[in-house]
């Protein structure tokens, strides 16, 4: 609409301003796990992850050796060399030094510092100090030094690491993500096909009670599945499949069909009906149809339906619970996990951020890349 | 058998089956049963066609009536009967021993708590960032940002805001946000800003919002008793007129509180065990992830409205506030609801969320964790399908409305 007059208003910049806060508003809790996760734990407790991405600045207080047992002559002079980091390094680049606490910031790396009377003193780049004076000067305590050191923001992928080899079965991620997998990827495929059929029988078929079953599925769709936890344990229970995979593949293809029969039939409904009307009069029968016409047309609709399965499997907590992990936790999948970390080492942040970066990397990655085919879903699959 | 590999089977089997029973009934149908030949080819052809549909569609009625429509009766037979005395009728007294546990009061107040806060957030935010983003150059990249918590799951939501909730000692530095920004203030002009200025402006606007809306769902019973004619669904009308003045007058009355309430600032809160607010910084996770869907759907909604009625605003001299609220909020109404629908179904069946972190304690409690505790962690079958039973019964209205609207459309 920026091409009427006058609806380019005068607000652009605050619309722009309000976006950009919006945004930030809503970015900045994950990007906070985000950067915890690369942050160690002393890192994490010790300050807030905001502080890691900028230069830290810190002034240490350092004295030079004991002149009288370090001291060498040179010449006319008595030196003391050294250095203030030790074995350690510096603890980050040095920015500027000084020998007063009144200015710490007095000179700059390499400068030599006059302390009057002849005695001098200097600090390279890498902590390394020359003191030198007369045998008056260079006697009693070691020079002071304030070194301003400046230390770029640090990360490390050790937690990661850790996570995912360690011996420890509560921490151990690797196990909880193939489990995860494994629940996954069976309870998506199953009722995509299961339900295209169905749909394309609601879509395309004429028989009695055809609207009344169109009703039922928008009513299921928003059964809660709190209703069917009991009944359908004590049913796996009963007829042997117990708390397995199975159970939890069977449960998420019921739980997932309506939405996916209701998304995959307004979608087919959508499609020309010549090519259906031609293909029937060059006597295809409706399984050809369905395969052969239907089905590729209705690729977006199906990928559609496939990630928020996806999603949903992946990060479902209740269904798996319910029916997947038993006594012995060998089944446990990452949002099970996470809650168990959360219980457990609910302060070691680096651990709970790590853990629960790894569960929701996988689904960022499937939503940026096939976010189009998300929102076409969720536009097709609100009840209008 | 490794898990991996029994689910690679299970897709071959699953897969396979389906596709082999969708081939191999319409072949017994079509060769066996009424063989499309002989004298009785044409009368054979229509009784195929009229049997085919229900091949198609067995084996997802199969799966939807034994996962979803059987609990339904299923759960509501558990509610009135006891486990621990074998399974024996025990009528509605499940329910009165529910109705006796101020935990069951507890959770149904922060599940309406819920629903009023949560879907009229999410839509606002949504309805906001779908209005803005649309007028500006990287509009959808920020739409794809403000979207994608949909993608995280709700405990991970729970893990990213207890770093944000994160309390520590006084004495050492603070790694919440909350706190952290907390500690900023000390009492000042700037405190009696944001802490009390602007609470209740926010207060005063949602007061006025609600008074709105509720003025517009009774209006018409007054003017139909004016004219003599009749308004409809006056029962409803009236029930919503009424909590909307209950809402009115509660944020009025803490609109008092927020300036009378003494801050206890310079000291570090562990926000998640404050009673009654904390509920409000679980409902916060729920919005952030809420917002995004709210915004797309709307985001399309408003695109869709004809230019012709924005332009004819425009020409009438209407600013842009005028426009949005008058011309383009009005159309999408439809809209709004849909997603506002939505939202609530969502917010009843919440349950991650809370599990994760606070498990109910602190005042926290919603029904779908109470049931869980009851089913699962107190093993009372009778008490927790009947909390799932008032769950199934909170949802039925919008059940009803949704079928109701699909029925419409279809005709």
């Amino acid at each position: 609409m920026d091409n009427i007059a006058g609806s380019k208003s005068s607000l652009g910049w605050a619309v722009n301003i309000s976006v950009v806060l919006l945004v930030a508003l809503w970015v900045f809790p994950t990007f906070g796990l985000l950067v915890s996760s690369f942050r160690t734990a002393d890192q994490i407790v010790g300050s807030g992850w905001w502080a890691s991405l900028f230069p830290s600045e810190q002034t240490d207080r350092y004295r030079a050796a004991d002149p009288d047992e370090n001291r060498v002559q040179r010449g006319d002079l008595f030196v003391v060399e050294g250095n203030f980091f030790g074995d350690d390094g510096a603890p980050g680049e040095i920015q500027s030094w000084g020998t007063s606490s009144r200015a710490v910031d007095a000179y700059q790396p390499g400068d030599v510092a006059d302390l009057g009377d002849g005695e001098t003193f200097s600090i390279d780049a890498e902590g390394n100090y020359t003191w030198s004076g007369n045998d008056e000067q260079i006697s009693g305590r070691g020079q002071r030094a304030f070194v301003t050191a400046v230390s770029p923001p640090e990360f490390t992928t050790e937690n990661y690491v850790n996570i995912m080899t360690s011996g420890d079965s509560n921490d151990n991620m690797a196990k909880a993500f193939f489990n995860t997998l494994t629940v996954t990827i069976p309870a998506t495929i199953i009722p995509i096909v299961v339900a295209a059929f169905a749909a394309y029988a609601l879509a395309w078929m004429d028989f009695p009670g055809r609207a009344i079953l169109i009703a039922c599925v928008v009513g299921l769709l928003v059964v809660p599945l709190q209703l069917a936890l009991i009944p359908l344990l004590k049913l796996h229970v009963g007829i042997g499949i117990g708390k397995g995979y199975l159970g939890v593949w069977l449960a998420h293809t019921g739980f997932g069909l309506p939405l996916a029969i209701y998304l995959l039939r307004n979608y087919m409904v959508g499609l020309p009906r010549d090519i259906i009307e031609n293909a029937k009069v060059d006597g295809a029968t409706d399984f050809q149809i369905f395969t052969k016409i239907i089905l590729p047309l209705s690729f977006p609709a199906l990928a559609s339906f496939a990630i928020f399965q996806f999603l949903w499997t992946w990060n479902d907590l209740l269904v798996a619970k319910v029916f997947l992990i038993d006594a012995t936790g060998q089944t446990t999948v990452m949002t099970d996990q996470i809650v168990n970390l959360l219980g457990t080492r609910g302060g070691n942040w680096e651990i709970l951020a790590t853990a629960a970066f790894v569960s929701i990397a996988v689904p960022l990655c499937v939503f940026f890349a096939m976010q189009k085919y998300l929102v076409r879903g969720l536009l097709a699959g609100s009840v209008k | 058998m490794n898990p991996a590999l029994l689910g690679l089977i299970t897709i071959a089997l699953g897969v396979g089956g389906c596709v082999l029973y969708f081939w191999g009934s319409n072949q017994i149908l079509d060769k066996v049963i009424f063989p499309a030949k002989g004298p009785q080819a044409g009368q054979n052809i229509n009784r195929a066609n009229q049997v085919r549909p229900w091949l198609f569609l067995f084996p997802a009625i199969f799966a939807l009536g034994l996962y979803l429509a059987y609990p339904v009766f299923e759960t509501l037979r558990l509610s009135l009967t006891d486990r621990d005395q074998g399974g024996a009728f025990v009528g509605l007294a499940n329910y009165d021993q529910m109705m006796a546990e101020p935990k069951f009061w507890e959770a149904l107040r922060n599940n309406l708590l819920w629903l009023i806060v949560v879907p009229a957030a999410s839509t606002a935010f949504g309805l906001l960032a779908a209005q803005l983003t649309d007028r500006i150059k990287w509009g959808s990249a920020a739409k794809s940002l403000i979207f994608m918590p949909m993608a995280i799951s709700f405990v991970g939501a729970g893990v990213i805001f207890k770093l944000v909730y994160e309390a520590r000692p006084a004495d050492q530095n603070q790694i919440g946000v909350l706190n952290s920004v907390w500690l900023q203030f000390e009492g000042g002009i700037g405190s009696f800003l944001f802490l009390q200025l602007l609470p209740a402006i926010m207060l005063l606007s949602f007061a006025a919002i609600v008074a709105y809306v509720g003025w517009i769902f009774v209006r018409p019973i007054a003017e139909s008793k004016q004219r003599g004619g009749g308004a409809g669904y006056v029962p409803l009308r009236l029930f919503v007129g009424v909590a909307a003045l209950y809402l009115v007058y509660l944020s009025l009355s803490s609109l008092i509180g927020v300036f009378t309430f003494d801050y206890p600032y310079g000291q570090p809160q562990t926000w998640l065990t404050i009673p009654f607010w904390n509920s409000f910084l679980l409902m916060v996770v729920l919005i952030w992830i809420q917002t995004g869907f709210a915004m797309v759907i709307l985001s399309a909604a408003l695109r869709g409205i004809p230019e012709e009625t924005v332009e004819a605003a425009i020409i009438d001299g209407a600013n842009p506030f005028q426009i949005f609220f008058k011309i383009k909020v009005p159309q999408i109404m439809g809209t709004i609801v849909v997603v506002w629908t939505t939202i609530t179904i969502v917010v009843l069946k919440v349950f991650d969320i809370v599990f994760a972190m606070t498990n109910g304690q602190w005042e926290t409690q919603v029904l779908a964790n109470y049931m869980y505790d009851k089913m699962f962690r107190a093993n009372d079958w009778g008490v927790g399908s009947a909390s799932a039973i008032i769950i199934m019964l909170l949802v039925t209205p919008i059940l009803v409305w949704n079928v109701y609207n699909a029925r419409k459309e279809m005709k």
